[in-house]
């Protein structure tokens, strides 16, 4: 997105007139961009217009659609900007590609949450936002905000919505009674060997199985216990899904009758029609999802979007259609009955009752526990 | 001396015509090769970050990983068993295809190519529709009565080794088919002339004279199913995972450059001695003696 001249100038008035830019700098910048005007050739001004555009790199199927279609077309639509889009299965996937592109290449990712967060800042690609020109952060819950803050002072990225990993279960073979029942251990029982489901992913994997063996996801006492246990589930597991869209087909296709499963797609599966449930077990594992705007991207054209994803009546449309709650805190937000009826929905604003992963006491094991999570899958 | 200038000129031009190709292999081949094994020799700190550091620890855990050589052993075992299943399938069909009086030859080579022509991955993703759960085999058992549930044929090694077969084969017959229509006919008649039957006719001059054919296409099959990791990622469960979905985890999903890449150089080395070996021990050498002799 290019920022026409007109609004740097309005910008810089507004800082001068805060109080944010004394006298002299002001008419320093002001000529300097008198002078860039005057003197601009035709070569320039095509340069410029070349960041009309921003780069977004999200997890593809229902979820981009719905930010496509009520955040993204909008977007463009008020401003004549396009957002280019490409899509991620997994989230290393995508760190992966970053660390192999040149800064700017990649711009904006719907990244999952702020154990993710820590990765992007290990490796040193995150930037430093300027919430001056996010005004509707206002709009954000607090309590989403503060985790990032704990890993940067200045944030690189925006929360922008959360959900929940929990149980998805087919209604035509597991009763509701016997899914709230078992809980979690579903996921566990030799009843079903061969129908059963997971993410391919070792923070769920873990988490799930230090839920079975009765400790705590965020404070693990007995890891080889936790082990003992992800073997058990994996010699019941007919397929490890590595998407969204594998999820929903493997349910949706009868592969599969009891997974671990995120909250939206089981959303979207039982709009479809699909015979369905879903419950969050006792500790399910709740993660937050942000706009994370990389380092070497342009900064203000990335704010403006982000802050047009977050106006309330985008970021709502958005929810609705992705089936995931927004990270606008409903005391100062109203939201509408559909959002309030989704599943993890916190209508206090406070979060306390989703479990987050600590994000530094797992960033502390994660690159022993994907290892040994990866031997495991494999028969290991 | 305009004669010693053309010579200078003469030869000058295989290295210009070869230019291009050589710089293609150089900067997409060579200098990738040399990249990785400098990152083989790199310090892993944590995902996604390695430090520039000379150390021998990422070759001295494969080697001394059981975990890395039982993954090896499987791809190659895998692997065989595909190359063997594509040549025992594939040699019939390239027979039969180059021996036909059919007129429009060339409509079977067609059928042959038309795979080609829909992407990997889809073709890959259809044999869900065809071996899963719900799939044509399993819904037309279970309506015929022969079973009383689905059969678990999807997320299984056989799966994996299929979805391979159906990629690989038409190379398969390809070069087979290539090396049977170059043999000369009017051998396959003068043996029939000496009294040879049909049969014997085949063994002792179709099948020596196509083995060229037959081994390229075994040591190709065997090399690009080693190398494959979509199709047991697609068809396998983790479980049936090959040295590739260990390369790819490692890198994708461990982020651990330095690891990868030493994995990756182990397998490109491997592959590369079985085709060091066959062209030493198995390549056109050995049938032309024979022929020879």
């Amino acid at each position: 997105m290019k920022l026409t001249t007109t609004k740097r100038l309005e910008r810089l008035t507004e800082r001068y007139m805060n109080g944010g830019l004394d006298r002299r700098a002001f008419l320093g910048l002001a000529a300097a961009a008198g002078a860039t005007a005057g003197l601009s050739m035709r070569w320039m001004s095509q340069a410029l217009a070349a960041v009309t555009e921003v780069r977004f790199d999200g997890w593809g199927g229902v979820v981009q659609e719905a930010i496509d279609k009520y955040a993204f077309q909008p977007y463009t639509a008020k401003t004549g900007n396009k957002v280019t889009q490409g899509t991620f299965g997994d989230e290393s996937e995508i760190i992966t590609k970053v660390k192999t592109a040149t800064p700017g290449e990649y711009q904006i990712i719907h990244s999952s949450g702020v154990e993710y967060y820590k990765r992007y800042v290990d490796g040193g690609y995150n930037s430093e936002i300027n919430e001056a020109n996010i005004p509707n952060m206002k709009f954000v819950m607090q309590a989403m905000i503060d985790p990032f803050l704990k890993i940067t002072p200045k944030l690189s990225g925006v929360p922008y919505d959360y959900g929940t990993t929990g149980i998805a279960y087919n209604t035509t073979v597991i009763s509701e009674a016997e899914a709230k029942e078992k809980g979690a251990a579903l996921l566990f029982d030799p009843k079903y060997q061969g129908k059963i489901g997971g993410y391919g992913d070792m923070t769920t994997r873990v988490w799930y199985a230090a839920l079975a063996t009765g400790q705590n996801p965020n404070d693990i006492k007995d890891i080889d216990a936790v082990w003992a246990k992800v073997r058990e589930n994996r010699d019941l597991v007919k397929k490890y899904w590595s998407s969204g869209a594998e999820l929903m087909d493997l349910l949706a296709k009868g592969e599969i009758v009891v997974t671990d499963a995120w909250s939206g797609r089981v959303a979207a599966l039982q709009q479809q029609g699909s015979p369905i449930g879903y419950l969050d077990p006792a500790g399910s594992y709740a993660w937050m999802e942000d706009m994370l705007i990389l380092k070497g991207s342009p900064m203000a054209e990335c704010e403006e979007l982000v802050n047009f994803m977050l106006d309330p009546a985008t970021a709502i449309a958005v929810a609705e259609g992705q089936n995931y709650p927004p990270s606008l805190d409903p005391m100062k937000v109203k939201l509408t009955e559909k959002i309030a009826k989704m599943p993890a929905f916190d209508p206090t604003g406070t979060m306390k009752s989703l479990t987050f992963a600590d994000p530094n006491y797992w960033a502390s094991n994660l690159d022993a526990w994907t290892k040994q999570w990866d031997r495991i899958s494999k028969g290991g | 001396m305009s004669a010693s200038m053309l010579s200078a000129a003469d030869r000058r031009r295989p290295w210009l015509l070869l230019a291009p190709s050589l710089i293609t292999l150089f900067v997409l081949m060579i200098v990738p090769i040399g990249i990785m094994t400098i990152f083989s020799f790199y310090e892993f700190v944590t995902a996604g970050v390695e430090k520039e550091v000379f150390t021998t620890a990422n070759w001295h855990e494969f080697l001394t990983d059981s975990f890395y050589h039982m993954f090896l052993w499987k791809t190659i075992r895998v692997a065989g068993i595909t190359a063997i299943l594509c040549a025992l399938m594939g040699y019939p069909a390239a027979y039969c295809i180059a021996m036909t009086n059919y007129k429009h030859k060339w409509l079977l080579l067609l059928l042959l190519i038309v795979p080609f022509w829909i992407s990997f991955t889809i073709r890959t993703f259809s044999w869900i529709h065809i071996l899963g759960e719900q799939g044509v085999i399993n819904v037309l058992l279970l309506k015929l009565g022969l079973v009383n549930e689905p059969i678990r044929m999807l997320y299984t090694e056989g799966s994996v080794i299929m979805g391979m077969i159906h990629f690989l084969l038409p190379y398969m017959i390809l070069n087979v088919y290539v090396a049977i229509e170059g043999i000369d006919r009017n051998l396959i008649s003068a043996a029939r002339t000496l009294g040879c039957t049909a049969w014997q006719a085949f063994r002792e001059v179709v099948l020596p004279l196509s083995l060229p054919g037959l081994m390229a296409g075994l040591l190709l099959c065997f090399v690009l199913a080693a190398g494959s990791y979509v199709t047991p990622q697609i068809l396998g469960s983790t479980r049936d995972a090959l040295f590739g979905n260990i390369i790819f985890d490692t890198i994708m999903d461990e982020l651990n450059w330095p690891m990868g890449s030493t994995l990756s150089l182990v397998l490109l080395i491997f592959l590369g001695a079985v085709a060091a070996v066959y062209s030493r021990y198995m390549g056109l050498s050995r049938v032309l003696k024979g022929l020879s002799g």
